[in-house]
């Protein structure tokens, strides 16, 4: 029915419209209208901030299931580096991905190197690079949507390199058909996820037609079982259990962790929606042109700030942060081959495998002398109405219900300070604080 | 200026100098009403483009400007009206590279001397105007030739 997939859906029955959404959304894309609220698909990024924000959870990120798995012949699961900061220091990645071949996969890759031989692609990319500057990074799905829907100029500025993680998961299951004798449809590759925005560049890549990856399960799902199963896993030293961690991977789990790996002069690292939002209105306004190269996230922190984590995420990010630390004091340094990456990247095996298009909005009349007017009543009803932007009506500001009015989806009277009769004191008062805001 | 159409979306915005931190403001202002009503992107990021020349320059030299924007279905026309210093030399001013920053503009990025021609390389007709020690007058319009997005 609808021409966007998303990853987010809201529960009618447990709504019962208390705002929180309408008021976080960063693209103003949830209305709440006879008291529920609904998602406006074209506008809105799935990046996941109205799930946090719901009171009464009535807000659900569509991930799979765990029985998901049961559908193919040999599943191997691909965790997000942030899954390595959920649990005590002292398990290490070596023994997560153990565990997780006790839960139920047949096997589970160390996402970190991948993302690894990806810094060494970026470098590459950059060294040859000659489009608009900065560069922002893919690896965050709702940034990609965000630039696609509501900043489409700057759709050059994304980086032509693919998601470690879709190029993992095309990787393992040709390297496994191979090995096993198996098509590669019996084989089942997961992203075990932090935030439900993953779920829809699996479904519906922004890029290309089809991922790579079958599925994505969120970390809060598996985190109770895989915490018991690690207990059966046998101890390993220490020191060998450090020896396997890419010291250049496992800091993508947080912001700043690529652009620590790249060693640019100018790089900036930016998370959290309202402070991209930010950085990428300075972009539209020419600002920023020396800064070669952005990594940005949704959620704060990066990956580890994921509405699907289990861990605080200020602790979660020490921890990365805490074991790069004691990789570089131990003068542990598991890395991909550079040479071999290089190779690989000539060969085109780290590029998108389509074109990034923009997602404009769509304009008010697809008439253009109909689109001046209407804009023009938008004006108007704008200037009538309070600006205190209370949300009452259902829309998140004054402005967007102005053009919920005048696109027909919603009704001035919808308005509490337009029923004057029963709220004209309260029109007065405001009138008077509207004035002495605008004399100021 | 759009005599004989009746259907002109038209805005006014101040813009006062020397505050860099409003600086663009007006300018991306400007860009979302234009994408709102699906004006075709190239011809709005030229718009966009000379707009925020011209609104550095107030930023940069003048006191205070009225920029108008004037919309109608055949073209985008951009009126600024700025207090300030005004232009000794126009023809001068006009030329590329020829800039009278100070060294402080220049240090935040500004002050290369592309700012006039650059809103005359993106605008299909520029007017401008000046009484030096009053101000500076200009007029930017954009045509749409009817080509939509």
């Amino acid at each position: 029915m609808s021409q966007y997939f998303h990853s987010i859906r809201i529960d009618k029955e447990k709504c019962d419209g208390r705002m929180k959404c309408l008021r976080i959304c960063p693209t103003q894309a949830i209305r709440v209208r006879q008291g529920k609220a609904s998602i406006i698909e074209e506008k809105c990024i799935d990046c996941g901030e109205c799930i946090t924000a719901c009171p009464n959870s009535a807000i659900i990120p569509l991930t799979d299931p765990f029985g998901e798995l049961t559908k193919f012949r040999y599943t191997i699961a691909i965790p997000s580096p942030s899954l390595y900061a959920q649990f005590d220091r002292e398990i290490l990645p070596g023994k997560i991905l153990a565990g997780l071949k006790k839960i139920g996969f047949d096997d589970a890759y160390d996402l970190a190197f991948a993302c690894g031989e990806v810094s060494f692609a970026i470098q590459e990319y950059l060294r040859e690079y000659e489009g608009p500057k900065p560069l922002i990074f893919n690896a965050c799905p709702a940034v990609v949507r965000l630039v696609q829907v509501k900043y489409p100029d700057l759709i050059d500025h994304i980086i032509s390199i693919d998601n470690p993680r879709e190029i993992a998961a095309r990787e393992t299951k040709k390297k496994k058909s191979k090995q096993l004798d198996l098509r590669e449809k019996e084989i089942g590759t997961f992203y075990l996820t932090p935030c439900p925005v993953k779920m829809i560049s699996i479904r519906q890549p922004a890029e290309k037609g089809k991922s790579h990856l079958d599925g994505a399960i969120a970390i809060t799902d598996i985190y109770g079982p895989l915490l018991s199963a690690m207990e059966e896993v046998p101890k390993e030293s220490y020191r060998k259990s450090l020896e396997s961690i890419c010291i250049l991977g496992i800091g993508w789990a947080v912001v700043g962790g690529i652009c620590r790996t790249l060693r640019l002069k100018n790089s900036i690292s930016v998370s959290g929606l309202t402070e991209i939002l930010k950085v990428f209105d300075d972009i539209e306004k020419g600002k920023l042109r020396n800064i070669e190269f952005i990594e940005a996230y949704s959620c704060l922190q990066g990956c580890v700030g994921g509405s699907l984590t289990v861990e605080n995420i200020y602790s979660s990010h020490n921890k990365i942060v805490k074991l790069i630390d004691t990789l570089e004091f131990e003068k542990i340094k598991a890395c991909p081959d550079i040479r071999e990456v290089r190779n690989l990247y000539r060969q085109r095996y780290f590029f998108i495998e389509g074109k990034l298009e923009p997602r404009p909005l769509k304009p008010l009349d697809e008439n253009l002398a109909r689109a001046i007017m209407k804009r023009k009543q938008k004006e108007e009803i704008y200037e009538s109405l309070p600006q205190i932007d209370c949300g009452a009506c259902g829309s998140p500001t004054c402005l967007d219900f102005a053009e919920d009015v005048v696109k027909g989806e919603a009704n001035l009277g919808d308005c509490l300070f337009k029923n004057v009769s029963q709220t004209s004191a309260i029109l007065e008062e405001e009138k008077e604080g509207k004035e002495s805001r605008k004399r100021k | 200026m759009t005599r004989g159409e009746e259907n002109v979306f038209s805005q006014t915005f101040e813009i006062q100098g020397r505050n860099f931190g409003k600086a663009g403001n007006v300018s991306t202002k400007i860009k979302e009403i234009l994408k709102e009503i699906g004006i075709d992107s190239s011809i709005i990021r030229r718009t966009a483009i000379a707009t925020y020349e011209a609104e550095m320059n107030v930023v940069m030299y003048a006191q205070r400007a009225e920029l108008t924007l004037n919309l109608t279905p055949s073209m985008i026309h951009i009126r600024l009206v700025d207090s300030g210093p005004g232009i000794e030399d126009i023809e001068l001013a006009m030329q590329e590279g020829y800039s009278t920053a100070t060294p402080e503009m220049r240090e935040m990025g500004f002050g290369a001397g592309m700012g006039l021609p650059n809103i005359k390389k993106n605008a299909d007709k520029f007017e401008i105007s000046s009484a030096v020690g009053k101000g500076t007058y200009l007029n930017i319009y954009i045509y749409l030739n009817q080509k939509r997005r």
